[in-house]
């Protein structure tokens, strides 16, 4: 974490806190100090394009995500407010959802202000998807060198491969840094207010934010989006220590790579942890309170990527039970972790390992945000909205103009879902209703394979079809059937393709496989834009590519109706 | 082979490839029962609903196979192209797959239990009803011995034809609960785990070395007798002699058909069944006391080798390779010596010649074969070799770099042996034993006395050279 915020004043000691509740140091001066980056070496383009050419230009850096487009679309100045406020738009939370909000806001010429309580870029873009891929692409390239059959069917001979431990932590820093500069820029250069300190709202149309130490500044605004994301959930009974005891927030510093570690949660962050992990060479036990791993999966999927992700590797586990107490290393101990059945709750077992870490998913951050001033009470701690983002007071009345989007809600926690919840509030307060489908929305873990859907899971497809009356079918292709992926070596993959065969619709798409998480956009642009099965299989792939993995799905699937009917109406989840 | 298994290669154990089966998607129900399915017993009740999954024959020198573990439980729902189980063979691990869709309804061989090839190792239902009727037909064939059948292809129990609508057997019981540990205070590592339960060795009696006395890996490794640190072998014999009440099914299989009148055992003695693999060994000796054989021996005056091989060691060429490329050399103009006989009536001559090195290997014999050693230099040759003792070792020999062999080369000489005879291999033309090279005075044709070194080389032909001896 010291290297990571070291472009900000933030104390390291509260790392685990997205929204800081002390004031940190404000971004657009420190940011914009040569001197204060530590890797002015390593990242002399990246510096000489955000920095030394201002504004205009520093768009060839921002190569990252749709920010191009963006740009492009508007280089004009952050608009002019609304009578008698002091902006159009006040986001709370400079995570990748607020800041997908801001820009669009721009775009949209609305004035726009976002306030920041910690880093620009929140969880996502320090404490979580972009450092944690940096790691993933070394443990991808590490498995690549040890899998010594796999180099010699390749014709390849690699002599042994070995890691250094700060190097690999300094690229998933150094990329978090790279990242929370092109946000930043991205922001000041389209003429963002960022504004660093706490934001509490006051009452409607108000909110105050500052930094401890300095007296509150409070602003009005027309509309408000609360986007304060979340922190690691960690359960009653477990001690964090930060060093043997950890969140994902201690693990992406890869301060220490234990012989042994326990991942308590086999969700995405657990399955991406034990992939780095065991690349690096540590054993791995997951503990899984439910009777599966993976229990968020498609389960055909969830199998195959058992026997491709757990079983082959340094890896056991134990299901349907809880970790109720876990106590770090210390006095010569091991970490300490007792088992309790999930279900009778009776002891278990206990185990001694190296290190443990908790993946058991992440709480909403939203206290002090000053809730209560507007009638809202929070649900486990989540914000209550409508499908349009609105918050819902304690009576169930919507709370005029103001938003809560992100992992805040609760409704989808992926940064791309709390980017496109942003953008479709936006459109809304811009005065274009807007209702986001979030089973358009794809989700990707970034294993070795990766695995990637978007929509329905087969169980959710049949209850819904047997709710609502119709048939669903499932069409399956196999990456051994893929040209590309064969010629990779890679033919470990399933794709598959819930469908309605009456009217050819879409109803989720999941695949296990080499780039599987570059793959779904092909499914999750059909689904969003409502391209039937019966159109998109005329559509033409590049040969030989992955992408034909899905082409081969689209062809597979057997639709009766031949009508050619694309529909898109909003669904609202 | 029709039956309703392909083999593919497992990620875990790898290198294996026999004919993947490129799914093209999900098959549809109703191009299923165009399939052919393979009526091996014939069992009036069942319509073709129930299939049995066989145990396949890997190589072809395979007669049974050990099951490592299911991949799917009993009650999963497999489709077409799904791993099921994993099958040790005598030379590698392999998945297998099934063919069909369908639900695994009983699993008729369990884990680390042997069956024959061909003999069920599973039953697939087509349905949920009829999982109850395979449970039952599986029962059956699983309640006589309470080992699975035998090695010898002998006719299962005569199942009480059970009656197709029987719901007697309660419905199956959801999946096996996970596994835990016992509440014996044991901490080893996953990987140890995992090693343990592959070695079958039993984690209870390995004493942990790791932090905080915990069972290591290498712990394993070491109690398994391998591994750099082969020192603390006591634990092995510990480990291995499992308790009398249950013998593993393994030997008791593999021992009822080599000799069905075993003298008893003497008190105090330990049994150790056989690996897979040297039961393989052990069956393959047996099986060539049945190939007519003779034996010549010839000493060669191996000087010009010697100084030969100090040239090319250091460029990486083994002893191993030159013998090998010698014999093929001589071989592409004595091709007799590469043909076998395979029915007791004809010549079959092998247009390539691919000379078998027999090596040692974790308790084991292996031949990896250098194919087209007639063809390859010497440099490649060496290569090549270094590579195949490499996959034998980890046990990732494909069938074809161990089953291919014409000829069959096995040298102890540099164990100081002088002089041994080998076993014919099945299916080869002869093999070749060489001893050491050793300073031998000779007295030449001019009565002159001299030094040179001699090597002792034993052939032991199959009897297709016989007809060609002056």
């Amino acid at each position: 974490m010291q290297a990571l915020i070291s472009l900000s004043t933030v104390s390291p000691s509260s790392p685990a806190v997205a929204r800081s509740d002390r004031a940190v140091g404000s971004f657009s001066t420190n940011a914009s100090k040569p001197s204060s980056f530590r890797f002015c070496g390593l990242r002399r383009e990246a510096l000489g394009l955000s920095i030394t050419k201002p504004h205009g230009s520093s768009r060839v850096a921002l190569s990252q995500r749709r920010f191009y487009k963006k740009f492009s679309a508007s280089l004009k100045d952050n608009g002019v407010p609304s009578k008698g406020f002091d902006y159009d738009l006040v986001i709370i939370g400079a995570g990748v959802g607020g800041h997908g909000a801001a820009l669009h806001a721009v775009e949209k010429g609305l004035k726009t202000a976002i306030i920041e309580g910690d880093v620009v870029g929140g969880t996502c873009v320090n404490r979580g998807c972009v450092p944690s891929k940096a790691l993933l692409a070394v443990s991808g390239r590490m498995r690549e060198l040890q899998s010594e059959h796999h180099l010699k069917a390749l014709g390849l001979q690699v002599s042994a491969a070995g890691y250094d431990r700060q190097g690999v932590a300094d690229h998933a820093n150094n990329l978090a840094t790279k990242i929370r500069n092109n946000l930043t820029n991205s922001l000041k250069a389209l003429g963002v207010d960022i504004l660093s300190g706490v934001g509490t709202i006051l009452g409607p149309q108000k909110v105050k934010y500052g930094k401890v130490g300095f007296s509150d500044q409070v602003i009005t605004a027309k509309d408000i989006i609360i986007a304060t994301g979340s922190v690691p959930f960690v359960p009653k009974g477990i001690e964090v220590d930060g060093k043997t005891v950890i969140t994902s927030d201690h693990a992406l510093k890869l301060e220490f790579v234990p012989d042994w570690i326990a991942i308590v949660g086999s969700g995405y962050i657990g399955l991406e942890f034990s992939d780095v992990y065991t690349a690096l060479g540590s054993e791995v036990t997951f503990i899984e309170a439910l009777d599966q791993l993976m229990p968020g999966f498609d389960p055909e999927i969830g199998k195959l990527a058992q026997r491709v992700l757990i079983n082959p590797r340094k890896i056991d586990y134990h299901t349907g039970v809880f970790a109720s107490k876990i106590t770090p290393a210390k006095d010569g101990k091991p970490v300490i972790i007792e088992l309790i059945d999930a279900k009778t709750k009776e002891p278990r077992d206990t185990l001694e390992v190296d290190a443990a870490l908790i993946a058991t998913g992440r709480a909403p951050y939203t206290k002090g945000l000053g809730l209560e001033n507007i009638n809202v009470e929070t649900q486990r701690g989540f914000v209550p909205v409508d499908e349009r983002m609105r918050v819902i007071d304690k009576n169930g009345n919507l709370v005029p103009h103001v938003y809560c989007i992100g992992d805040a809600n609760g409704k989808m926690m992926l940064a791309h879902a709390a980017s496109a919840q942003g953008i479709s509030v936006v459109e809304q307060v811009s005065g274009k209703d807007h209702v986001l489908n979030h089973l358009s929305i794809p989700a990707a873990c970034f294993t070795h394979p990766e695995i990637s859907f978007v929509g329905l899971t087969e169980p959710q497809a049949r209850e819904r079809a047997e709710k609502e009356g119709y048939e669903i079918s499932i069409a399956k292709t196999s990456f051994k059937a893929n040209t590309k992926a064969l010629a990779e070596n890679e033919g470990e993959g399933l794709a598959k393709l819930i469908y309605r065969p009456d009217n050819g619709e879409i109803l989720g798409v999941h695949i296990f496989g080499i780039h599987a998480a570059d793959l779904i956009h092909e499914a999750s642009n059909a689904i969003t834009l409502g391209t039937r099965i019966q159109d998109i299989k005329f559509a033409v792939h590049a040969h030989p590519t992955l992408s034909e993995v899905l082409d081969e799905l689209f062809k597979l699937a057997k639709v009766n109706s031949s009508v050619s009917s694309p529909v898109n109406e909003p669904v609202a989840v | 082979m029709a039956s309703s298994i392909v083999f593919r290669v497992s990620p875990t154990y790898n290198t294996i490839s026999f004919s993947s089966s490129i799914s093209n998607g999900l098959p549809l129900p109703s191009r299923l029962s165009r399939f052919h399915i393979r009526p091996r017993r014939k069992i009036p009740t069942v319509h073709a609903k129930i299939r049995e999954i066989f145990m396949p024959a890997l190589s072809s020198t395979m007669t049974e196979g050990k099951i490592v573990s299911w991949v799917k439980s009993e009650g999963d729902v497999l489709s077409k192209g799904d791993s099921v189980v994993v099958v040790e063979s005598d030379k590698a691990d392999m998945d297998v797959e099934t063919f069909y869709d369908g639900i695994l309804a009983a699993i008729v061989v369990g884990e680390g239990e042997t069956a024959p090839v061909g003999a069920p190792i599973g039953l697939l239902a087509e349905t949920e009803e009829e999982v109850a009727e395979a449970k039952a037909k599986a029962a059956s064939s699983k309640t006589g011995p309470s080992s699975p059948p035998p090695a010898a292809p002998s006719p299962p129990p005569p199942s009480p034809a059970p009656s197709a609508s029987s719901p007697s057997p309660p419905p199956q019981s959801p999946s096996p609960p996970p596994v835990y540990d016992g509440p014996r205070k044991i901490v080893a590592t996953p990987y140890a785990k995992k090693l343990a339960k592959q070695h079958k060795i039993d984690i209870g009696l390995i004493v942990g070395t790791g932090p905080f006395g915990r069972i290591t890996p290498s712990d394993v490794e070491s109690a398994a007798g391998i591994g750099p640190s082969k020192s603390s072998i006591s634990n092995v014999g510990s480990a291995n002699a499992s308790p009398s009440p249950a013998p593993p099914v393994a030997a008791t299989a593999t021992a009822a058909s080599a000799s069905p009148a075993m003298p008893p055992p003497i008190p105090g003695s330990t049994v150790v069944p056989f690996t897979t693999m040297q039961a393989a060994v052990s069956k393959n000796m047996v099986e060539s006391l049945s190939v007519p054989t003779f034996r010549v021996g010839y000493s060669v005056t191996t000087d010009a080798l010697d100084a030969l091989y100090e040239k090319v060691k250091p460029k990486g060429v083994t002893m191993t390779a030159l013998l090998a490329k010698a014999a093929a050399m001589a071989l592409v103009q004595h091709p007799v010596v590469n043909a076998t006989c395979k029915d007791g009536k004809s010549f079959t001559y092998n247009s390539n010649i691919n000379i078998a090195v027999a090596v040692a290997i974790n308790g084991g014999l292996i031949t990896p074969v250098l194919q087209d050693a007639d063809k390859l230099d010497l440099y490649l040759l060496s290569q090549k070799w270094k590579e195949l003792v490499q996959k034998a070792r980890a046990k990732q020999l494909q069938p074809h770099e161990y089953n291919s062999g014409t000829f069959t080369l096995s040298n102890l000489g540099m164990f100081g042996v002088d002089r041994f005879d080998a076993i014919l291999p099945p299916g080869q033309g002869a093999i070749m034993a060489v001893g050491a090279s050793k300073p031998t005075v000779v007295a030449d044709a001019d009565r002159f006395f001299s030094v040179n070194s001699k090597m002792l080389v034993n052939m032991v032909p199959s009897v297709t050279c016989y007809f060609f001896f002056p």
